[in-house]
């Protein structure tokens, strides 16, 4: 099978647009219709929501003076695939963002990334800058650091020059965005579809993916596999099968986290799911923005757990009390049961605290905790018991699989 | 005759209930609660003392006007400092009227507003209790040593009380408390320097701005100034 | 105060979760639709029918930061 994203990419360097072009074909004129191509495509949002990006073009092109946001925060830790296109295929992405912008009538269009990506996409845009007047002018901006930054309303508020905190919706950007003009704010990859459809149109788009998540999709892959990183794949390929793809496992697996630290953990065979949000909602998860951790069997599942309980309730914006009390509890509760020092009741404490704390916030950050916690439950139930009758196990000293940067609220402030 | 009663008997009401909605704020804020007490009844009390307030002050300012024995004119009441009797403490008097109406008007748009010009203008009530305890005092007329210095101390150290249980809140930021009892502290020891050399001293009345031609047929009929 | 004859159905209240700071007086004055969870902050059943109308909008005027709203529901 041929990549359509990473297709003609060789090693870590940005293509130049002739490449480029040599290898997706010139692109074509773009014109409102591609906001209809785009919603027969079914194409969604890949940034984790995973909201149809029609949907949010048509809404965007309804309003007067509206501007294009390229998401590039990717404030996900384990997520690679945002930065590798943008380092590696900038004018895919460009292509996309530009296409969007027409599309919804557009003349401006911000870039929000790492300043290492930024820099590719400025060395791409002073490529393509000759000849080229018609296009929407385009501003490239320094991301934000945290794991909540990434959240639409939180990129917003960062290049309005505030703290990168979601607010409450309604309004949501579309209607009301980026200094209260109708806003698109879209996922580089779900960008890059885009440079794609258009290209090639919604039928071409479909002959790949399920029918509810048409397409391909990015995923990266780290944790116990041979060779950790960033793939193409079909939505619908069995979960089982990814670690192949990423050489083969290094270890007996103990289970897969699916979706990012907003995902859920699943058993180490993928329990015959498959990568499609349809399937894997009814196991508690979804594709998320493509992440698949790969725990293995000498890891400690409470102990990794129970860390990425902590970062995540570090992590709140600190709006929303049930976020900032509730995540802060059950960080609080796995820690007990990581250290054997749990009293009697945390193990109520913590089903009843995950239940009670999902879709309490102003954006979906205590859902996605919730979400992964609930699984972690459901999955470690044996683990947990064990840590909280006899103490720390041989897993528990072992290098963390799970990447938490430091504390993103301090860094911002530093 | 009763109108000059109802003035200075309405006036005390409203320090003691404006204290008591001082009180009543800090304690909602505080976020007391019990089982016989719940926070929507403390809150309640809160509103209802504040329209209280409002309620007596009308009537005081009515019958002040009215009396016609002190020239006080229906202007002076809102207008601070423009009167022709005693003017600094019946200005106090104007002043703390003045900001009980912010606060009373901004409390009754407080869903057009938004909290945050709400609140602002909510931290006017802890300048609008000492204005209105230094107008009762500085006009009350028959303040030495009568009930209404006893009254007036009792309602202070009700408000030193609420105000230190407010401070102690570890939420404000300590430079904001440190200020804030620094300003108490110094409010206190003025009332202490001010109380015993002004109203509590002889001749007051004069000192206080009030006409002569009051303060004439005052000496002619003594009697008047111990109602 | 003038009254419709018959409350408009279909009204749900709306929390603002980021001004909301846990007074808790609208548990107490809508224990019907609105309990405190494990820290004081409210957990809402947000549909309002006409004979809980006026206990909401007490609840609402009662919200100490604003953070609680009656709206008319959303279609479907």
């Amino acid at each position: 099978m041929s990549d359509r994203l990473l297709a003609g990419l060789a090693g870590r360097n940005p293509v130049g647009l002739g490449r480029h072009l040599a290898v997706h074909g010139p692109m074509p004129d773009v014109t409102s219709e591609l906001v209809r191509e785009v919603t027969r495509a079914g194409l969604r949002g890949r940034g984790g929501a995973g909201f149809p990006a029609g949907i949010k073009l048509a809404a965007v092109a309804e309003g007067r003076r509206p501007v294009v946001i390229v998401n590039g925060t990717e404030g996900e830790p384990m997520s690679a695939k945002d930065r590798s296109l943008l380092r590696r295929t900038p004018h895919l992405v460009l292509d996309g963002a530009l296409a969007a912008a027409r599309a919804v009538g557009a003349h401006e269009v911000l870039f929000c990334a790492s300043p290492q990506a930024n820099a590719v996409v400025a060395a791409a845009l002073a490529e393509r800058a000759a000849g080229s007047r018609r296009e929407p002018r385009v501003t490239v901006l320094e991301s934000a650091p945290g794991y909540v930054a990434g959240e639409e309303t939180a990129v917003i508020a960062h290049l309005e020059g505030r703290a990168p905190r979601p607010r409450v919706t309604p309004p949501r950007p579309a209607q009301q965005g980026y200094r209260k003009r109708p806003t698109l704010v879209q996922n580089v990859e779900t960008l890059a579809h885009i440079g794609l459809i258009a290209r090639h149109g919604a039928e071409w788009f479909r002959e790949r993916g399920t029918s509810d998540r048409p397409g391909t999709t990015l995923v990266t892959i780290s944790g116990a596999v041979q060779a950790p990183g960033v793939y193409e794949v079909a939505s619908g390929m069995p979960l089982a099968d990814l670690s192949r793809l990423a050489g083969g496992l290094t270890e007996p697996a103990r289970a897969l986290l699916v979706g990012g630290y907003f995902g859920a953990w699943v058993d180490e065979d993928g329990a015959g799911m498959t990568l499609d949000d349809a399937d894997l909602r009814r196991h508690g998860a979804a594709v998320g923005a493509g992440v698949i951790v790969v725990l293995g069997a000498s890891a400690c599942p409470v102990a990794e757990t129970a860390r990425l309980a902590g970062y995540m309730a570090g992590e709140s914006a600190g709006q929303c009390g049930p976020c900032v009390h509730g995540l802060g509890s059950l960080a609080g509760v796995l820690d007990r049961f990581a250290t054997a020092r749990t009293v009697p009741g945390d193990g109520e404490r913590l089903v009843r605290w995950t239940e009670m704390v999902s879709g309490r916030g102003a954006c979906a950050h205590p859902d996605g905790v919730a979400r992964m916690l609930a699984s972690a439950t459901r999955l470690f139930r044996t683990e947990l018991e064990e840590h909280a009758h006899h103490g720390a196990c041989s897993g528990c000293a072992a290098p963390a699989t799970l990447v938490l940067p430091g504390p993103s609220r301090a860094r911002a402030a530093a | 005759m009763a109108l000059w009663y109802l003035t200075r008997g309405t006036g005390a009401a409203a320090l003691v209930l404006l204290t008591l909605s001082l009180t009543l704020g800090v304690v909602n804020v505080q976020r007391y609660a019990s089982r016989l007490v719940p926070r929507f009844a403390v809150d309640g009390w809160h509103r209802t003392t504040s329209l209280l307030v409002c309620v007596l002050l009308a009537v005081h300012v009515g019958t002040t006007v009215l009396d016609g024995y002190a020239p006080i004119r229906l202007v002076d009441a809102f207008v601070p400092f423009g009167g022709t009797y005693r003017p600094v403490w019946l200005g106090l008097g104007a002043l703390a009227l003045d900001l009980l109406i912010a606060l009373i008007v901004t409390s009754l748009l407080r869903a057009r507003l938004g909290l945050r010009a709400w609140r602002a203008v909510h931290w006017l009530a802890y300048a609008c209790w000492p204005v209105a305890l230094v107008h009762g005092l500085g006009t009350g007329s028959d303040v030495r040593p009568g009930w209404l210095t006893w009254l007036s101390l009792g309602c202070t150290a009700v408000v030193i009380v609420a105000v230190g249980v407010r401070l102690a809140d570890r939420g404000t930021a300590i430079r904001v408390r440190a200020g804030a009892a620094a300003t108490v502290a110094a409010g206190v020891i003025a009332l202490a320097i001010w109380l015993p050399s002004g109203p509590l001293a002889g001749g007051w009345a004069a000192k206080a701005g009030t006409p002569p031609s009051i303060l004439g047929a005052k000496a002619a009929t003594t009697a008047r100034s111990h109602r | 105060m003038t009254r419709r004859p018959t409350a408009p159905p279909g009204e749900e209240l709306v929390l603002d979760p980021i001004a909301c700071t846990g007074h808790g007086l609208c548990a107490e004055l809508l224990p019907e639709r609105i309990v405190l969870d494990d820290w004081g902050y409210p957990m809402i059943d947000p549909q309002v029918p006409a004979s809980l109308r006026e206990h909401a909008l007490r609840a609402v005027k009662a919200c100490p930061a604003l953070a609680l709203a009656l709206r008319q529901a959303r279609a479907g």
